[in-house]
C-alpha cells in the first residue's frame, strides 16, 4: 500500500490493529479455558472451575484460569539447551507468531460501519485493517505458509530428534494440504469473482445462499483441509504427543513455548474465519443482518456478533472433533490428502466452474427459482455421488498387518493352520 | 507361542461397509456421542464441598483405627499379625504384658505410618480379633512426616470419631467381638 497514507487512514488502521491484536491474544487464552472445559466435558469431568478473580473467593466459573495460566508459563524457567542453534532457535517462535498475526491485516471481522462524515476519512469504515487489498486471499494464504517456517525451523533448531520428526512431518503434512485448501478455496473465488474476503461475504449475503450450500464438496474439502492446516486433531501429527513427545516445539520452554501455543490457537482462529468467511455466510444471517451496504450502528454491530458467533461455533466443533475421531496415521493422512481431498477439490472446481459458465443460459431458460434450485440440487448430487465413489475406491482404512497364512516354500505343512485361508483359521483350535 | 501355534484363535476384521468406507456417517456418529457426554450429568465432584459417596463402607480401604472393646479398652493383642502381614512395613507395635485378665499382651504403642501405607487392607484381613480395621475416611492430609505417623491415641481417636457412621465391620461379618 502507499506509505504516504493521510494520518487519519492511519490512525484508524492502528485503531482496528489495537482493537484485534487485543481480542486475538484475549481470544487465544480464553480458548485454551474452553479447550480444557471442552475436554473435560466430553469427558464427563467438570473442568477448571476454581480460579476466579485475584484476592477474592469470586470464583466465576473458573473465568480467571487464563491469568493463572500465562502467569505461570511466563513465570517458568525459559531454559536453552546447549545442543540448539540459538538463532534459529530464537527465530523460530516469534516468526511463527508474527505471520499468524499478520494474516488477520487481510481478514475482516465484521461489515462497515455506518458513515462517520470525518473529513479525510473514506467512509464507510470496513472492519477490515487492510481494507481495499485486492489479494486478501493470497496474502492469507501466503502468510500461513510462512508460519510453516517457524514450525521447520522450531523443529531444525531444537537439534532433536522429536523435534526434528515433528518438523518433517509438519512441512509433509502442510505441502500436502495445501493443495486441497487451495482449490477448496478457488470454487469460492470463482463463484464471488473476487480475491477480496469482504466482497466473498457480500457475494454470500446479496444471494442469501452461503457457499456451503451450493459447493458442499468445496466446504468439505476446505474444512477437512484447514483442520490439517491448524494441525488439529484428527491431523495433529506435528506435534503427536503420544509418539513424538512434543513435535516441533519439544525443546522450547517458557515464554517461547508459550509463542508456540498461542500461534497455534491463531491457526485455529484464522482456519475458523477463512471457514465463516468463505463458506458459512460471514455476517449474513437470514432475517437478522440485513444484506446491503447501508447499516446503522445496531446493524454493523450486529453483524461483528454474527461473524463472531459463527466462529466460536466452528471453533467449538474444531475442539468436539478433537475427542471424537483418532489420529491419522501417516500414510493414511498423505493418501487422503492425494487420492481423496485432491480428485474431490478438483471435481468441485470443475463443477463451479461450469455452473458459473452456464447460469445466465440456465437462468433464460427454466426461470430464476427454478435456475437457483439447480445450481444447489446439481452440486449436491455430486457431493453424494463423489463421496461414494471416493469411499469404495480409495477406503481410507488400510490393513497393513503381516500376512499370516502364507504358505512355506517346499509346499510342506508345517502346521495344518499356516495353510488354511483366513475364514477357515478363525474358527482353528 | 508362534502365530501358527494351535492354541491361538485368530479372528478377521470384518470388511468395511458402506458407512465405514464413507468415513463421513462414522464421523457423524462420533460427533454425535461426544456432544451427548458434553452435556450428560458428570461423574466428578467439587471435592471439598461435595463430598463423593463411598459405594460401601465395608470394603472401602481409608484411614486406619483401632477398635475399642464394650468396657472401652483397646481391642488389640499385640499378637504381631497385623505387622508381619503389612507389605510396606509401616506398622510398629510394642507389646507389653497385659494389665488385664483376658489376654497376655496388649500393644503398649501402636503406630502407623500413613505415609508409607499401601492401603491394601492386609493387616485387616490378617487381625484374629479384628481389632484395626480400614474406615471410609479418605482425605487423609497432614503439614509434616511426623504428624502422619498415627499412635495408638490418634488410632482410637479415629475410631471414636467413626464408630457411629460405621460400626465394626466385625458384627455384620461374623467376626469376634
Amino acid at each position: 500500500m502507499n506509505a504516504l497514507l493521510p494520518p487519519l487512514e492511519t490512525i484508524a488502521a492502528l485503531v482496528k490493529i489495537g482493537l484485534l491484536v487485543g481480542g486475538l491474544m484475549t481470544a487465544a487464552a480464553y480458548l485454551v479455558l474452553l479447550e480444557r472445559w471442552i475436554a473435560a466435558w466430553v469427558q464427563d469431568r467438570r473442568g477448571p472451575n476454581r480460579v476466579g478473580i485475584p484476592l477474592t473467593k469470586i470464583r466465576l466459573f473458573g473465568l480467571g484460569q487464563p491469568l493463572a495460566d500465562g502467569l505461570k508459563i511466563i513465570l517458568k524457567e525459559d531454559f536453552t539447551p546447549k545442543h540448539v542453534d540459538k538463532v534459529l532457535y530464537n527465530a523460530a517462535p516469534l516468526l511463527i507468531l508474527a505471520a499468524s498475526l499478520a494474516i488477520f491485516a487481510a481478514i475482516p471481522f465484521g461489515s462497515v460501519l455506518p458513515p462517520l462524515n470525518i473529513p479525510g476519512l473514506p467512509d464507510p469504515v470496513p472492519f477490515l485493517v487492510a481494507p481495499g487489498l485486492d489479494v486478501g486471499v493470497l496474502w492469507v494464504f501466503a502468510l500461513s505458509s510462512i508460519a510453516v517456517y517457524g514450525v521447520l525451523l522450531g523443529g531444525w533448531a531444537s537439534n532433536n530428534k522429536y523435534g526434528f520428526l515433528g518438523g518433517l512431518r509438519s512441512s509433509a503434512q502442510l505441502l500436502a494440504y495445501e493443495i486441497p485448501l487451495g482449490l477448496g478455496l478457488l470454487g469460492v473465488v470463482l463463484a464471488a469473482g473476487s480475491l477480496k474476503l469482504d466482497v466473498i461475504m457480500n457475494a454470500q449475503a446479496q444471494s442469501g445462499i452461503w457457499y456451503a450450500f451450493s459447493q458442499p464438496l468445496g466446504f468439505v474439502v476446505f474444512m477437512v483441509a484447514s483442520f490439517a492446516e491448524a494441525a488439529r486433531l484428527p491431523f495433529d501429527l506435528p506435534e503427536a504427543e503420544q509418539e513424538l513427545v512434543g513435535g516441533y516445539h519439544t525443546e522450547y520452554s517458557g515464554i517461547r513455548l508459550l509463542l508456540f501455543l498461542v500461534s497455534e490457537f491463531l491457526h485455529m482462529i484464522t482456519a475458523s474465519f477463512l471457514i465463516v468467511i468463505m463458506f458459512l455466510g460471514g455476517w449474513h444471517l437470514w432475517g437478522l443482518t440485513g444484506s446491503g451496504q447501508e447499516v446503522s450502528w445496531a446493524g454493523a454491530f450486529i453483524r461483528c456478533g454474527v461473524l463472531s458467533g459463527k466462529v466460536l461455533g466452528v471453533i467449538v466443533f474444531f475442539m468436539l472433533v478433537r475427542w471424537s475421531w483418532p489420529r491419522f496415521r501417516f500414510d493414511q493422512l498423505m493418501s487422503l490428502a492425494w487420492k481423496v481431498m485432491l480428485p474431490l477439490g478438483i471435481a468441485n472446481l470443475v463443477a463451479v466452474a461450469t455452473v458459473e459458465e452456464f447460469r445466465p443460459q440456465l437462468v433464460e431458460a427454466i426461470g430464476q427459482t427454478w435456475a437457483t434450485l439447480a445450481v444447489i440440487a446439481g452440486p449436491w448430487a455430486l457431493f453424494f455421488v463423489s463421496l461414494i465413489t471416493a469411499g469404495m475406491l480409495t477406503p481410507s482404512g488400510t490393513d497393513n498387518r503381516p500376512i499370516r497364512t502364507t504358505r512355506p516354500l517346499d509346499g510342506t505343512r508345517s502346521h495344518p493352520a499356516q495353510s488354511l485361508a483366513p475364514h477357515e483359521l478363525a474358527g482353528t483350535r | 507361542m508362534k502365530p501358527t501355534d494351535p492354541a491361538v484363535t485368530w479372528l478377521e476384521d470384518k470388511p468395511l461397509g458402506l458407512a465405514e468406507r464413507l468415513y463421513l456417517p462414522l464421523f457423524i456418529q462420533g460427533l454425535s456421542t461426544t456432544a451427548k457426554h458434553m452435556v450428560s450429568a458428570k461423574v466428578t465432584v467439587n471435592f471439598p464441598e461435595t463430598r463423593p459417596t463411598v459405594g460401601n463402607p465395608l470394603i472401602y480401604r481409608g484411614v486406619h483405627r483401632l477398635n475399642r472393646d464394650d468396657q472401652g479398652r483397646v481391642k488389640c493383642v499385640a499378637c504381631f499379625l497385623c505387622a508381619t502381614a503389612c507389605p510396606a512395613h509401616c506398622i510398629d507395635i510394642v507389646a507389653t504384658e497385659s494389665p488385664w485378665p483376658d489376654r497376655e499382651k496388649y500393644p503398649e504403642s501402636f503406630a502407623i505410618d500413613e505415609l508409607r501405607c499401601i492401603f491394601c487392607g492386609m493387616c485387616e484381613e490378617a487381625c484374629p480379633v479384628d481389632a484395626i480395621e480400614l474406615t471410609s475416611l479418605l482425605d487423609l492430609t497432614g503439614k509434616s512426616r511426623e504428624e502422619m505417623i498415627f499412635d495408638k491415641e490418634k488410632l482410637l481417636s479415629v475410631y471414636d470419631m467413626t464408630k457411629d457412621a460405621e460400626p465394626m465391620k466385625s458384627a455384620s461379618l461374623g467376626g469376634t467381638l
